[in-house]
């Protein structure tokens, strides 16, 4: 075994999860983009003139950076997800199992791959919210730096789920009850200021809050909780995540019995 | 001579159930071995622990000298497994589920010359570029074989390779097969089919309840128990079977008996005994014994 083989090994892996996105581009990609975008001109359209979150930010722009990490988020959890449940249903994971691919390979593949058709679909709904508002981008590392924290951390969250789980039903289940009410009680439509103060509290435990708070400072400056301190919370997330997700991994729960 | 399998007292449990009561079985380098049993009989788990797939509860195995567990990498690149399912991956061409398979095991470009010869050994090429979905079973089938070998291994495992798989397409796998051996590889099949261990494997393993129950050169054991079958389609109706011949019986299936023979004068005592009962033969074979015959005897089922 050297670096050259095992290089290759988890490059063949990336390209080919990115790859199966990709076959599906229009149920993986322009799906989301088409909701981010209805959301859009839906909200806008009936809260424009009712809410007012920041000074100098009307509301279809303080929108948008929600909205757009709220889709690289959950399509950042879809990718790994999906493709794991799959593979086990459909059996096909033995072809990887199989291999001298190390847990570490594996889980560095499955990652990037989630952070990439993230942030891919991040990178389209921004394009299509430009035709409707002039958006700043005050910050564009931290901008960046939320992004792929972000999709790494649901992205490793997905490998969770989709190792844990052994029917599509059990995923669903997942997403409806886990990733749904995170992404909407995350203040993507409010500022969280906005909220009684139990619901507040209740939004601070949510990760996704300090993810899209840290994201749309990137954008205009302006956010609830220092970046800063989004930034270390999201990291420390991401962090026990990925010990569990490489713990499983090692052991072979559910993948080596 | 290099060892190219070695199981040493492996055991896996199942909660209670003991599926693997202690393997202990050398395959050497070059090879042509069968692993035979039962369903049930625990050559799938034995498979999944050589592959990785498993744990044992206790014992190791070494393939071409490298421990499964310890040094799975290096295990793993010297075993090409072809599973029993046919599990495919719906999004790819069959060139590329190759070149995937092979860059999982570090293979690059410098290795697609082998995929060909692959895909044409296996007769493949029309269906290099159809998506795996749209293949039929045999098609199917060849396509996992093609995709245990694109890295070369020296040890090839073939999990019940022919299992509802026609005559034809049989015979062209077996053909491939047998030049990879040949090359020298070492091939292990697990089969439900006898007789194709019979015609291909030089040394034949078999299995029950989690224990290997007899090993031995495939020659030797049909020599072992060499005895011929008599099998008899007889017109019953509500009649029995003489007490004096039952005991000579190996199986009956309706009205089809199977007579174990020892000597070849016990023909004509059945009939006699038949005719003396007034049952009537529709129909008679006298064959050899084979490996279904040590097979039964050695596991004491009977069908």
């Amino acid at each position: 075994m050297n670096f050259k083989d095992e290089f290759l090994g988890t490059w063949t892996l990336l390209k080919k999860e990115l790859l199966r996105f990709w076959r599906v581009v229009f149920q993986t990609v322009a799906a989301p983009v088409i909701t981010a975008v209805l959301y859009l001109l839906i909200f806008s359209h009936v809260l424009a003139n009712h809410v007012k979150v920041y000074d100098n930010v009307n509301y279809t722009a303080f929108l948008i950076p929600g909205l757009i990490m709220m889709s690289l988020l959950q399509n950042a959890f879809a990718n790994s997800s999906s493709s794991l449940i799959q593979s086990k249903v459909m059996g096909n994971i033995v072809f990887i199992l199989l291999t001298p691919i190390t847990y570490l390979q594996f889980f560095l593949a499955f990652l990037i791959a989630s952070i990439v058709r993230g942030v891919f679909v991040g990178t389209c709904i921004y394009l299509f919210a430009l035709l409707f508002v002039d958006l700043p981008m005050l910050h564009p590392w931290i901008i960046f730096g939320f992004a792929i924290i972000g999709g790494a951390l649901l992205g490793t969250f997905g490998i969770i789920a989709g190792i844990w789980a052994h029917r599509f039903d059990q995923m669903a289940a997942f997403q409806n009850f886990v990733i749904m009410p995170l992404s909407f009680l995350s203040g993507v439509f409010y500022s969280i200021h906005s909220l009684p103060p139990f619901w507040q509290k209740l939004s601070q435990l949510n990760p996704f809050f300090y993810m899209i708070d840290g994201f749309r400072y990137g954008f205009f400056g302006q956010s609830d909780v220092a970046p800063l301190l989004s930034l270390s919370i999201v990291t420390a997330v991401f962090i026990v995540l990925a010990s569990i997700t490489l713990g499983m991994l090692k052991s072979g729960y559910k993948l080596r019995g | 001579m290099k060892k190219a399998i070695v199981f040493n007292k492996v055991k896996k449990n199942f909660g209670k159930l003991e599926a693997l009561k202690g393997i202990d079985l050398t395959i050497d380098e070059g090879e042509f071995f069968a692993l035979l049993g039962p369903n049930g009989a625990g050559k799938s788990t034995l498979i999944n622990i050589l592959a990785g797939l498993m744990k044992p509860t206790s014992g190791s195995i070494k393939v071409m000298g490298h421990d499964v567990i310890v040094d799975y990498q290096n295990a793993r690149r010297s075993l090409g497994i072809v599973p029993q399912e046919l599990v495919f991956d719906p999004f790819f061409n069959v060139r590329e589920m190759l070149r995937f398979q092979a860059g999982y095991f570090g293979k690059g470009r410098e290795n697609d010359d082998w995929i060909d010869e692959v895909i044409e050994g296996l007769d493949l090429q029309d269906k290099a570029n159809t998506n795996m979905r749209m293949l039929s079973g045999g098609m199917k089938r060849r396509a996992l074989i093609a995709q245990a070998l694109v890295h070369k291994p020296p040890v090839i495992i073939l999990d019940e390779p022919t299992a509802g798989v026609d005559v034809e397409l049989r015979k062209k796998l077996w053909q491939f097969i047998k030049k990879l051996n040949q090359k020298g590889h070492t091939i292990v099949l697990t089969t439900h089919y006898l007789e194709e261990a019979e015609t291909l494997c030089s040394r034949v393993a078999m299995m029950d309840q989690g224990k290997v129950v007899a090993l031995d050169k495939t020659r030797n054991l049909l020599k072992r128990f060499s005895a011929k079958n008599l099998n008899l389609r007889l017109d019953l109706q509500d009649k029995k079977i003489p007490a004096s011949i039952q005991r000579l019986i190996q199986m009956t299936d309706q009205n089809f008996v199977t007579f174990l023979l020892k000597d070849i004068t016990e023909v004509e005592f059945i009939i006699s005994e038949l005719k003396k009962s007034k049952i009537a033969i529709l129909d008679m074979e006298l064959k050899n014994s084979d490996l279904e015959n040590v097979f039964l005897k050695l596991t004491g089922s009977k069908k």
